[in-house]
This record gives structure tokens, C-alpha cells and sequence, in this order.
């Protein structure tokens, strides 16, 4: 350990824990500059050093690549990491040889998916082998292929001269989950496209793989239907310029998928609607107060077949726009007090025989709707109220486990038993924020921390940060997610037992300075500074 | 004062149609706003700003001419024509703690006058003109028939920024020297050095930030930076004061300065870590005197703050020299002593210095800092007869999730028991303050604006007039709106919109 102690950093010390140190340790101060984020789960590395020059480096297909030069997202990844790894055209122009002449990007199986979406089943390992003169990367699809590029861009450092560097190294890496997702709200305030995007850039370098877009809520529609127009009309903040047009929500479709990025959008209902009601007349409950209605509305009225059409019709527009498998039904924080007070919803709760609950009433919504949207050929996520309230649902449907209480490991353990796929959100509601560094307990949170049979566990498919838009908009929302969500990237991407908090602050604190110097305005976790400072403004 | 007459300017304008539409006024709110729903529709090709036929100042004027030529944009960011010429001659002074920041602004069909008594009050009433205009959904400008009469409630509105736990590039404190002024802030306190780094690059002691800086090249402020932001506050009409903290919080200080710092002793020897500056040595106070020579000659305020606080005595009463030192100074074993023997001659002290002192010259600024007992702090130190500055309540680098602008916003730098007379006056202001811990260029912007300005408001405006956080909610919502609009990235009070969205990143 005399090692670990002596050079600190991280890939000596995950090195140690391997027992696979090798090589001699000439070139210390170099190592010191390499911080992988999230950290592999099998890793070796020696202190033999490649230079790579700009000149004459170049990322290829690899001979038995089943993608070629028609592969666009890795097309576009090689230009992208290439990029990343030599900086601006200015310092490019340094001149020196390369060790390293290449990395051959192999596509092992037939289909390299390269026209395809990621979904949820998509194989995202990846080998990386660092040596002279070439360096290989192997994956199955371009899928994996994405993720070993952000690695190997991640193994290169620059030394004191300038020179790029990377070490010999050998890694197989696979994510421990499945849905790695972020959430962002753009109703409650409007995110302009190029904030969308440049988290998009971010969720990649810190392997995300799932953008849900909660694009509506009570507060505005910024969804630009073409079956419904009015909607976003009368709902968005702005008609026209606070809202999604079906080309912006195209352009964020393809600009995640070129990151192995799926997109799921959220549809809330039957609450969180106030902003629909402006554009579809009779779709919310009209409130009483006393025997008159009193202007307000509550929920989508879930006693008029009128309701049941509108979410036919629309969700058929929202299953070919979005190309996920899944959609987010949302269904929480239903308030019954306007249910309550309309007396033809009364009438209705009689004749069905719901007596006074009205969770039977969002239960008989809430079935009516997933039916719907079955018929679409989609799958669902859910909040966990719609599990809670004991609707029937299809075995394939996923519970999205946020809220405090009850506690959420013991909620965890309640959904998997009945066999549901769960996702975790309690602990990463990074909306909240405090002072100091709060990233440490949103690391050390595990969506596998509850009591439950190892085939529960296994019925865990992940987990999200939410950033939740109440106090968030495109001036503070990048550097209020970022580097905290990393936290969470690394909780759902590296090995259970990489824990030791130390030692992910030294890495953590090179990766958020590696994003600021990829104009990720990432904020810091403590005192300190980055050898290229954020120069946006 | 630089001008014996008043400055007068006049703003022209043409009269076009009557609608009522009420203004949401101005942030922070002047002493006395009287608007009629009249309102005159203004054109950028007609309007101009010139300079009344009596006042003193005139073309030529460098601080107004600039501030005319600004304002015009801000009014109108679609026109770039700039009627206005600016030459660098006359109104060369600074601002300063007795300077009068007081306007009239009388706007009336075809023209506005804005009187005030120097040329830092004629960029107070600009502010507030400019944020009586606007456009409506046609983009046509309007600004409602008003009468103000406005001046500031306390004379040091201040903010500080730390620029050693992290470095802030040039352009992020230029930018919120742009936004202080939108808000009436007149003193921006650079924390400048501190334990972490010395980015100030000294002429005398060029080893400072050669070896104290986080990088020698690309973390530094030079000679020329510091006058970048001294100027580009002067022409706000903000003074600049720096902050070189001593004797504790000097770590970085060690680096380019040989037995500056306190050897800290294990047992009989140094353990190799260093503690606050060395105060028993006579080359110490020669290097002080140096170093603030130099920072008098390069900052025009009359001020310095000298920091004085946190400073942890472990280190001095483990140094055997030290403890030698004390007992000739005959200062037994009170290491607050040895302390406020440093501290003597200063400007503005954090309250520690108070704390400990014993003969500290009346006209030390004392700042207060330390949250629990503020009251209680400033009825002692005033009843002493020393002039304070309150900061406790306004740390805004703590954060926590929701509105916390309205705890600022609630504070009252008044409210503590004393003698109205002697020792409220006393209190002449507050200072927000954003420690650098967890702060850099990429959150600094949104995380001060607009919390500050609720601290602003309460420095400049009436108390009685605003104390319902309620009232001011929707008012600064639109200022805030009108922040982005000018390129300033503060965040959003609570849910909602404004129509021209920070479109940075």
C-alpha cells in the first residue's frame, strides 16, 4: 500500500486493488493527470507512456469492423473525441511524433446498429487495449463503441510541454445498469434547445444514457403537437418563441442518439395538467365551489369518454414521435379536492361503486389510459403512486421510486417483490440544493441498498437524477447538474464496491475541470482551480 | 465634490399617445416615485441624451459621456447608433465615501431632466431611467410621465468577491461590475488573496503570485487588470477597494516571501508547517509596509480592508520566539494582544479585530461577519463610536433550496438597541458577500443575481416602503428579467418566464 499512499491517484490505487500493478513508475507525475469518470469495471494500467501527436494520430474502423465509413454516429464520434483529445485547431499545431499511430474501432457483431436506436436492452460493453503502435476498441455495436471512445479520451493527458500522452492500458468495461438517465423539466421554466443539447454533451461524458424530458406540466406546453396545435398555442409561455417545434424535438432525438442517448419523454397525467386545459376545452375537471363551478380546474376529467379520445389521438402522435420503447405516463400527486367537490364526478363515484375513494377514481384513469397506450405498442414508466394506488399494470411496466416517504429502500423492496422493474430517483433529486459538498451523499446512495431476494435486486434497472425546474433555467441549470449528477453516473455505471469517497473526490474533481475545458460550465466542488478555467459568460 | 453646479441633463422625447399601463418601477425603489399612467412613446432615431445649457459637466464628461452612450444601448439594444462621443478629459475624480449619489428625474411630455450634484448621481438617475422604459408587443418604447426624487439610504452598498479559493477570470468581475451598478452597488470589496492563492501580481514583491498563484501565467490579475476593473468601476461609479487579509488566512503569501509566516513548532522543533504572518520580527513590518504602500499607489480608495480575522493562535503559541516576543511586550499569555499590536493603523477590520482590541483608532471600519449575534455586535461596536458595516446576514455563497433572496431581503441594519442619533448613523452600510469555497466562473453570475439585489435594495430604498417581501417579489421578477436582457445570467426567482431567455450557456 506504500504505493497508494505515495501517488495518490486513483488509477494506482484501482490498479493496486486489482493486484495488476506492472511497469515501473518512471513517470509518476504524468499518472497523476489521468482521472477516468465513471471508473471502469476492470482495469489495468502501467506507467509506459505513448505520446499522440494531432499530426499524425488518427481514430479508424478496424479491418473486421462490421461499420465502415457509413456508420454516422461513429463517424461523427471519431471526429468528436478527436477533438476532445488535441483541443483547439491552435494547439494542434505543435509538432512532435506519435507513439501511438491509431485506435481501430472494431464493431464485433454483424449488425452494428448503426442506423438504430439504443433502447434499454442495448449491450454497451466495450474493451479498450492501449499499446504500440495501435490501440483497439472493441464492442459489440457502435453502442459500446461510444462509451470506449469517451474512456480512451478521458486515458490521454497532456504533459508540461504540451504533448499528448497515454499510457499502456487494458480495460473491459460494462455498465452495472441498464437506465442511466437524467431528468430535465422545461415546463416550469423554458430550457432553450442549446441548453438541451449541451447536457446532452455532458450525459455522454459521463455515459448517461436515457434523457426523460419532462416537457409539460402545469405551468406551460411547450410541446408543439401537430395533431393538437393548440396546445403549446394556448399552454407554452410563448406561442412561438418558448416552444418545442417537431424539428427542435427531432433535433434533440437524433442529437442524443448520436451519444447512445435515448428519449423518453413524459406525458403527466391525470394531474399536472393545468396547461393542457388551456387548449383543450372540456379536458379538466371543472372545481365547484358549493353547487357552481368556481372557474378553477383540477385533473383530466376521467369520467368523459371526450378525455379518453383526446389521449388516444395524441398518444398515437407521441408513439411515432418519439422512437423510444417507452414512454413516461407520469401519474403523481393527484389532488382529489376538485374531484371531490364536482358533482357529476360524485354521480360517477356512485354508480361505479368507488364509494368515497377516490384513488379508485385515478385508478380507473390511470387503467383506461395505459390501455391506451399499450394499443400504441409502447412500454410505460410510472411514479410510484400508480403503484401505490394498486392500479393494474402490464408485467413489463417500470416503477420510478421518488418519493421521501415512506422510506424509499422499504418502497425498493415492495415493487420488486411484486416483481416490477424499479428505478431509483428519491436521493438524486438534485433540484435540491445546500451548501458544502453535497455530492457525497448523492454518491454514496445505492439503488440496491434494500432488503430483497437477489432476484429484486436484480429487477433494479437503474435509476435518475432529476433536476426539477422550480428555481432552474437555462442561466443556472448546467452548472447546478453538473458535477453533481456525475455522482450519480458513476453510482449507476462502476462496480458496487467502488465507494471510497477520497478517492472519487481527486478523480471527480479532474473530470468536472474536463468538462469545463469541454465548455461544460461544471461547477467546482471546493476550493482549487482548473489548468483551462471556464471562459464562457 | 467635483462639480459646484449641478449636472442637468435632458432627455428628449415625443409624445405620442395616451395609454394607461402602470409601470412596475424601478430596483431598487427610489426614495420617492410618483407615475401617472401618461405615458410618451420614445424613438431611438429622435432620442438623445445631452447635457443641460447650466450643468457642469459637459462633452467631454468622460464618466457620462460613456454612460450615455451605454445607457442608449441598454434602452435600445437594437440601435446601435451612438449620437454620443466620448473623449477622456474632465470628471477624472472616483467616487469616494462622501460622495453625493443623490437625482431628481422629472419625465414629462418631450423631454426629462435628471439633476443631480455630481456626475455618480447623474448615473444613479440614468439607471433608474432606463428602467422606467419599455417596449410594448408592437416594439415600440414607452416611459410613463414620472417624477423622482432619490437618494441612498446608506453610502457603502458593497459586494465582494474572492478571487483566491477560486480565480475569476477578468471578464466575470467586469461582468458583475456591470450588474452592481444596474442594482446602485457603489463598492466592490476584492478579497483578492487569501490562504489558497495570490493572484495579485505585485510590482515590489513579484514572487507573491509567481509562487503563490494557482499558475504564475494564466491565473493571475496584472498591473493592467487591475486597472481594467478600477476603471471600468470608476466609469460605474463603484469604488474598488482590495482586501490584503492579515495576519491569518496567508498561506499563499509564504510562497513568495521567506520568513513572512510563523514557523509552527512541534515540541522543541519547526514541524515545517507555517502559521500567520510572523508579527514578532521587524522585516515582517517592512515588507507590510511595502506591500500597502504599493497597494495605496495602485488602489485610488482611500480605503484598504486589512482582513484581520479567523486567526488561529496555535501555531504562534507553539513558536518559541513568539512566546519570548510576548513576554517582553509584556503580553502574558493573551495572544489576542500580539494580534491587535499587528493590526494597528488600519482602515476596515473584520469584527475580530474589535473583538480583541483594545486601542483601535476611531476611525477603523469595523465589518461584520459572524452571523449569530449581529444585533448584539452592532450596538457594541457602535456604542464604542466606531462606524460598522454589516455582511453577517448577507453571505450569500450559503445556499439553500428555495427563495432564500426574502431572508436577505428581511434583514433591518437598524433593528438593534441603541441611541438613535449616535450610534444607528453609525452604521454607515452592508456589504454581500460570495466566498469563493464553492464559486467560480461557471455558477458566480447566477448564483449572486439576483440574490444581491435584495441586499442592494435594502442598502438604497426606504425600509418602511419595502418591507413586504411580497410587494417586492413581482418587481424584482421583472428585474431580473431585465438583468438577462442585458446579458447578466441571473436565475430564476421561482417558476415562470421572460421573454428574452439567457440564451448563453
Amino acid at each position: 500500500m506504500y504505493c497508494l499512499l505515495k501517488c495518490a491517484p486513483l488509477i494506482l490505487a484501482v490498479a493496486v486493488c486489482h493486484g495488476w500493478l506492472f511497469g515501473d513508475f518512471v513517470r509518476k507525475q504524468e499518472l497523476n493527470e489521468i482521472s477516468l469518470w465513471p471508473i471502469p469495471q476492470k482495469f489495468q494500467s502501467s506507467a509506459v507512456a505513448f505520446k499522440l501527436s494531432p499530426a499524425s494520430f488518427q481514430i479508424v474502423h478496424a479491418k473486421q469492423s462490421s461499420a465502415g465509413p457509413s456508420c454516422s454516429i461513429l463517424e461523427n464520434a471519431f471526429r468528436r473525441y478527436f477533438e476532445y483529445v488535441f483541443g483547439d485547431l491552435k494547439s494542434r499545431k505543435k509538432v512532435y511524433d506519435s507513439d501511438l499511430v491509431e485506435l481501430q474501432v472494431w464493431i464485433t457483431s454483424a449488425d452494428p446498429e448503426c442506423d438504430g436506436y439504443p433502447s434499454l436492452q442495448t449491450d454497451e460493453s466495450y474493451e479498450l487495449s492501449v499499446d504500440e503502435p495501435s490501440a483497439v476498441l472493441k464492442a459489440a455495436n457502435a453502442w459500446g463503441a461510444l462509451r470506449g471512445l469517451e474512456t480512451f479520451s478521458q486515458l490521454v493527458y497532456e504533459d508540461d510541454y504540451g504533448a499528448n500522452n497515454i499510457n499502456k492500458t487494458e480495460i473491459s468495461d460494462f455498465p452495472r445498469f441498464a437506465h442511466r438517465g437524467i431528468l430535465l423539466d422545461s415546463s416550469r421554466h423554458f430550457l432553450p434547445l442549446k441548453v438541451i443539447l449541451a447536457n446532452l454533451e455532458a450525459m455522454a461524458m459521463n455515459k448517461f444514457n436515457v434523457f426523460h424530458w419532462h416537457i409539460v406540466d402545469d405551468q406551460s406546453f411547450p410541446y408543439m403537437s401537430r395533431t393538437f396545435p393548440d396546445l403549446s398555442q394556448k399552454g407554452a409561455y410563448h406561442p412561438f418563441t418558448h416552444v418545442y417545434t417537431p424539428s427542435d424535438v427531432k433535433m434533440v432525438i437524433e442529437f442524443a442518439r448520436m451519444r447512445g442517448i435515448r428519449v423518453i419523454p413524459e406525458f403527466d397525467t391525470p394531474g399536472h395538467t393545468r396547461s393542457w386545459g388551456n387548449g383543450i376545452k372540456d379536458l379538466l375537471t371543472p372545481c365547484y365551489s358549493g353547487s357552481s363551478p368556481s372557474g378553477t380546474f383540477g385533473p383530466v376529467n376521467p369520467i368523459l369518454n371526450s378525455s379518453y379520445d383526446f389521449m388516444t389521438e395524441f398518444f398515437k402522435e407521441i408513439s411515432t414521435v418519439f422512437p423510444d420503447a417507452y414512454i413516461h405516463l407520469g401519474g403523481d400527486e393527484v389532488d382529489f379536492s376538485c374531484w371531490k367537490s364536482n358533482p357529476d364526478i360524485q354521480k360517477f363515484m356512485v354508480q361505479q361503486g368507488f364509494g368515497t375513494d377516490y384513488s379508485k377514481l385515478e385508478s380507473f384513469y390511470v387503467q383506461r389510459l395505459l390501455d391506451i397506450v399499450a394499443a400504441t405498442k409502447k412500454g410505460y414508466m410510472v411514479w410510484q403512486e400508480v403503484f401505490d394506488n394498486g392500479v393494474k399494470l402490464k408485467a413489463d411496466t417500470q416503477i420510478h421510486v421518488w418519493k421521501e416517504r415512506p422510506q424509499y429502500q422499504d418502497e425498493m423492496a415492495k415493487v420488486t417483490a411484486a416483481g416490477f422493474n424499479t428505478l431509483l430517483s428519491t436521493p438524486w433529486y438534485l433540484n435540491r440544493i445546500s451548501y458544502g459538498q453535497d455530492w457525497v451523499n448523492i454518491y454514496k446512495a445505492d439503488p440496491q441498498n434494500f432488503t430483497g431476494t437477489d432476484a429484486q435486486k436484480k429487477l433494479v434497472i437503474g435509476g435518475e437524477a432529476c433536476l426539477w425546474g422550480e428555481y432552474v433555467d437555462a442561466t443556472n441549470l448546467t452548472p447546478r447538474l453538473w458535477p453533481r449528477a456525475s455522482a450519480v453516473a458513476e453510482r449507476l455505471w462502476s462496480d458496487k464496491s467502488v465507494t471510497d469517497v477520497g478517492n472519487a473526490y481527486n478523480r471527480l474533481a479532474q473530470h468536472r475541470c474536463r468538462m469545463v475545458k469541454r465548455g461544460i460550465p461544471a461547477e467546482p466542488l471546493f476550493v482549487g482551480h482548473c489548468r483551462q478555467e471556464y471562459m464562457g459568460l | 465634490t467635483i462639480f459646484s453646479a449641478p449636472v442637468r441633463a435632458c432627455l428628449l422625447l415625443v409624445v405620442v399617445s395616451v395609454w394607461v399601463q402602470q409601470v412596475d418601477g424601478v430596483w431598487p425603489l427610489p426614495q420617492q416615485l410618483d407615475q401617472s399612467a401618461d405615458r410618451n412613446s420614445l424613438s431611438p432615431q429622435r432620442f438623445s441624451f445631452t447635457y443641460g445649457r447650466d450643468s457642469a459637466a459637459q462633452t467631454g464628461c468622460s464618466v457620462l459621456d460613456a454612460a450615455f452612450k451605454r445607457y442608449f444601448s441598454i434602452i435600445f439594444p437594437d440601435f446601435t447608433k451612438g449620437s454620443v462621443s466620448v473623449k477622456t478629459r474632465g470628471c477624472d475624480g472616483y467616487p469616494d465615501e462622501d460622495s453625493d449619489e443623490s437625482y431628481n428625474l422629472s419625465v414629462s411630455e418631450g423631454q426629462a431632466v435628471l439633476r443631480s450634484v455630481t456626475v455618480w448621481g447623474a448615473l444613479r438617475g440614468l439607471e433608474s431611467f432606463s428602467q422606467l422604459v419599455y417596449q410594448d408587443d408592437y416594439g415600440s418604447y414607452f416611459i410613463n410621465k414620472t417624477e423622482i426624487v432619490d437618494f441612498p439610504r446608506f453610502a457603502f452598498r458593497g459586494l465582494l468577491l474572492d478571487t483566491s479559493r477560486h480565480y475569476l477570470p477578468l471578464h466575470a468581475i467586469l461582468k458583475t461590475l456591470d450588474a452592481m451598478a444596474y442594482s446602485k452597488f457603489n463598492v466592490f470589496h476584492w478579497h483578492i488573496v487569501d490562504d489558497p492563492s495570490f493572484p495579485y501580481q505585485s510590482r515590489t514583491f513579484p514572487d507573491l503570485s509567481n509562487k503563490g498563484a494557482f499558475h504564475p501565467f494564466t491565473h493571475v490579475y496584472t498591473q493592467s487588470d487591475v486597472m481594467r476593473v478600477i476603471e471600468h468601476a470608476r466609469m460605474r461609479g463603484i469604488r474598488v477597494i482590495p482586501e490584503f487579509d492579515s495576519p491569518g488566512h496567508t498561506q499563499s503569501w509564504g510562497k513568495g516571501q521567506p520568513n513572512l509566516l510563523t514557523p509552527c513548532y512541534k515540541g522543541d522543533v519547526p514541524s515545517g508547517s507555517f502559521g500567520p504572518v510572523d508579527p514578532t520580527v521587524d522585516t515582517t513590518y517592512k515588507f507590510m509596509e511595502s506591500l500597502l504602500k504599493e497597494v495605496k499607489f495602485v488602489f485610488p480608495d482611500s480605503y484598504v480592508h486589512l482582513g484581520g480575522d479567523e486567526v488561529s493562535f496555535a501555531c504562534w503559541q507553539s513558536n518559541p520566539n513568539v512566546r519570548t516576543f510576548m513576554e517582553k511586550m509584556g503580553f502574558g499569555k493573551d495572544f489576542t494582544k500580539l494580534e491587535s499590536f499587528y493590526m494597528e493603523r488600519t482602515s476596515i477590520v473584520w469584527q475580530d479585530v474589535f473583538d480583541y482590541h483594545e486601542r483601535i483608532p476611531q476611525d477603523t471600519v469595523l465589518e461584520i461577519w459572524k452571523g449569530e449575534t449581529y444585533q448584539a455586535e452592532l450596538s457594541r461596536m457602535t456604542k464604542a463610536g466606531h462606524r460598522v458595516l454589516l455582511s453577517a446576514p448577507w453571505y450569500i455563497n450559503h445556499i439553500s433550496y428555495g427563495q432564500d433572496w426574502r431572508n436577505s431581503y428581511a434583514v433591518q441594519p437598524q433593528n438593534f438597541s441603541g441611541v438613535w442619533s449616535k450610534q444607528k448613523k453609525l452604521v454607515i452600510g452592508g456589504e454581500v458577500a460570495m466566498w469563493g469555497e464553492y464559486v467560480d466562473a461557471t455558477n458566480l453570475n447566477p448564483r449572486l443575481w439576483p440574490r444581491a439585489c435584495a441586499a442592494a435594495e435594502r442598502l438604497w430604498s426606504d425600509e418602511e416602503k419595502t418591507l413586504n417581501a411580497d410587494l417586492a417579489f413581482p418587481r424584482l421578477e421583472k428585474f431580473r428579467c431585465e438583468l438577462l436582457r442585458r446579458g447578466i445570467q441571473a436565475e430564476p426567482l421561482f417558476v415562470g418566464h421572460c421573454k428574452h431567455e439567457y440564451d448563453g450557456l
